[in-house]
């Protein structure tokens, strides 16, 4: 009896010893430094997460054929472990526990969509695993005092912060009357309490304050009281659905705004979709490719979007830019901590502020870039139907003139 | 103005949800199933008309061909799974159904993409009283078309010697067999009726609003709760309910608020329910 608990004590031991080892063997084997993601390739935001997976691929590929990263004097590649998480949050938290404790992976890129980073954040916090994120940009993200998450994108109370700013610019300084409808979802009410914050800001009046349910995709009664009180901007935000509703109800009503401005367009291909109803709208973007931020990997926004077209066959959505931004930070904090222990690498991303070709980046403390302000591209048609994005705020980015007001419906 | 505009808007979404209660208090009726894959053949529907949009072809005719490519689709799910649970209790064809309904997403998400999409028409609006009442001519299009195809499904009850066989199964299933009607090919035709109607919704989903994998639940629930209202059987009543519910969610919308519409109709079928329950209550007999 006595033998065969030794027997099983010695078994165990060597397993718990050989398990550990294969962990920690995962973080680095050999010359890779293994991150883990768990992305969604199924479900409903399957296309936006293959859009992260292809930004994390290109990045990957580029950073290891241009040297890799070089830490204590031993050059290394970046390797992804990848898990579908079905859209799903609680298969997306099983699935970090699982990339972390089974195998064993000690830094981690994020997930497609804030609800998904919200699922996924206290499990690498409890961890202690340096997260960073591409794809999460509600406000109670960086409000919980997380410190290991890092989001190389500006938070989304600032979506759409600059059209009212913009607004109210045009309006010789004085405050504007608002319209806005927001869907009932965590992203889309931050951008509302950021449009509030920019409303009391600039002394504007918010005159219509609906939230869409999640569940209809008809906005006709926002849109006849739109019409009724005649507001000076329109604000909508509702995902990708919620953009292609809006710009078909607001051309099937004609509803005139002077200014309209959303969330999603380019997810929700806008302009290929709607064609000339959606020229004039005003849409809030991470990045656009024609900003001229620059970086030694992909040197700008421009060749960016060239070598991801060659790559993947269609216009990288700024999903894809923010996706392979977050690698360039993980590499240039690899570096500067000159070490993978997960404190110290955790601490040179707090220090993190460089620039690359999809903008500034330079972290608060709950872990949102600061540096990066959003930009606002206009949809505008040619006379044969073709349209195209323009940047039109900031002014400093701009490739073109903002289009205000709105020509009429009867005008068009 | 508003108040008409918000009538006209209601009755036309009415319409259009009726037309898919339609199909489920058929089919509900006759074969006893709550169908929780209606919002998905809706979808489906949604998807063939889109197709046809995206190849060229006006996306108006999937009224056609969307029932149509349904109908077949309706008969292969009943062969291969309704059949199986179509004399079993109402909990067995739920969870069937519930089954069918989460396939549908996942094939529908894994063939079309997870893009939210939608069909131009491009028939432009109509403007009454100076531009101050638009109606999408899309919308009034779809109220038509779901007009004629309920109209046509009665007429179609009445006359044709399918449509007596079915209104003989779902009175007495038993009886009918065996006055000689093969109920199994009559139980075949109703999912396969129900999914053309649930077809037709889609093609006109598409080009009135916009279609995604995993939109139809909304769809299935509005349609459940039009034919709770109106009592099984009652093919006028559910008419009557689904513009009676479009036109009072319309009406919380502006009153109440866009947050409360959902709620607002929930709390009208919750009321429903139990002023049918003390109806019911009061007619009720004892034995002494």
């Amino acid at each position: 009896m006595k033998i065969k608990n030794i027997i099983i004590t010695f078994v165990s031991a060597i397993a718990i010893l050989f398990s550990t080892s294969v962990a920690s063997l995962a973080k680095v084997v050999g010359d890779k430094i293994i991150l883990g993601a768990a992305i969604s390739l199924t479900g409903k935001y399957s296309s936006n997460g293959v859009h992260t997976q292809n930004g994390y691929n290109m990045a990957v590929d580029r950073i290891n054929d241009m040297g890799g990263i070089k830490v204590g004097g031993k050059t290394y590649k970046f390797d992804i472990i990848y898990y579908d998480d079905e859209s799903n949050p609680k298969r997306a938290a099983q699935l970090a526990e699982r990339l972390i404790s089974q195998d064993g992976v000690e830094f981690m890129l994020g997930p497609y969509s804030s609800g998904l980073t919200k699922a996924i954040a206290p499990v690498t916090e409890k961890y202690g695993v340096p997260m960073v994120e591409a794809n999460g940009a509600s406000r109670s993200l960086f409000t919980k005092g997380y410190k290991y998450l890092f989001a190389v994108l500006a938070p989304a109370n600032l979506y759409l912060d600059v059209a009212i700013e913009t607004a109210v610019e045009l309006n010789g300084g004085k405050g504007v009357r608002i319209a806005q409808a927001f869907e009932q979802d965590a992203f889309s009410q931050d951008v509302r309490l950021g449009i509030l914050d920019a409303a009391e800001r600039t002394g504007s009046k918010i005159i219509i304050d609906d939230k869409l349910p999640k569940e209809l995709n008809d906005m006709a009664a926002t849109l006849a009281k739109v019409k009724a009180v005649k507001p000076d901007v329109l604000v909508v935000s509702g995902h990708t659905k919620g953009a292609l509703t809006a710009i078909r109800q607001i051309a099937e009503m004609k509803v005139d705004v002077p200014m309209l401005a959303m969330t999603h367009c380019d997810a929700a291909k806008l302009s290929k979709q709607h064609g000339k109803n959606s020229q004039y709208a005003l849409c809030a973007s991470q990045w656009h490719k024609t900003l001229t931020y620059k970086d030694d990997f992909f040197k700008d926004g421009m060749t960016y979007a060239a070598d991801f077209e060659k790559l993947f066959g269609y216009d990288p959505p700024y999903q894809s830019a923010e996706s392979s931004a977050a690698l360039l930070v993980f590499k240039d904090a690899f570096e500067r901590a000159n070490s993978f222990d997960q404190k110290k690498v955790r601490d040179a991303l707090a220090d993190t502020n460089m620039q690359t070709f999809y903008g500034n980046i330079k972290f608060a403390e709950g872990g949102q870039n600061v540096d990066k302000p959003m930009v606002l591209f206009q949809v505008m048609c040619d006379d044969a139907g073709k349209c195209e994005n323009k940047v039109v705020a900031p002014l400093k980015w701009a490739s073109a003139e903002l289009i205000h007001p709105i020509p009429k419906w009867s005008e068009r | 103005m508003l108040t008409l505009q918000a009538v006209l808007d209601g009755l036309l979404l009415g319409i259009l949800f009726a037309l898919i209660a339609y199909g489920m208090a058929l089919q509900w009726g006759v074969m006893n199933i709550i169908n929780i894959a209606q919002g998905d053949l809706v979808i489906l529907g949604g998807y063939i008309a889109y197709f046809m949009y995206l190849y060229g072809i006006h996306p108006g005719w999937g009224v056609i061909v969307s029932p149509i490519i349904m109908y077949f689709v309706g008969v292969v799910i009943y062969k291969l799974v309704i059949n199986k649970v179509v004399d079993r209790d109402l909990f067995i064809s739920i969870l069937a159904t519930f089954g069918i309904s989460i396939l549908f997403m996942q094939l529908m998400n894994f063939a079309f993409g997870a893009d939210v999409v939608l069909a131009n028409s491009g028939y432009g609006t109509t403007m009454l009283f100076d531009n101050s009442v638009t109606l999408p001519n899309s919308k009034i299009f779809s109220a038509f078309i779901s007009i004629v195809f309920a109209i046509g499904l009665v007429v179609y009850m009445k006359k044709s010697k399918l449509g007596r066989a079915i209104r003989a199964t779902a009175q007495n299933a038993r009886a009918a067999k065996i006055l000689g009607v093969d109920t199994e090919k009559v139980y075949a035709a109703t999912f396969g009726i129900n999914a053309a109607l649930c077809g037709v919704a889609g093609a006109l989903i598409s080009i009135t609003f916009t279609i995604h994998p995993y939109m139809g639940l909304p769809y299935t629930i509005r349609s459940f709760m039009i034919v709770i209202v109106a009592g099984l059987g009652n093919l006028p009543g559910v008419a009557m309910s689904g513009m009676g519910l479009g036109v009072f969610e319309e009406f919380a919308d502006y009153i109440l608020g866009t947050e409360f519409r959902i709620g607002s109709v929930f709390l009208l079928l919750v009321l429903i329910l139990v002023y049918r329950r003390f109806k019911l209550s009061r007619k009720r007999e004892y034995l002494k």
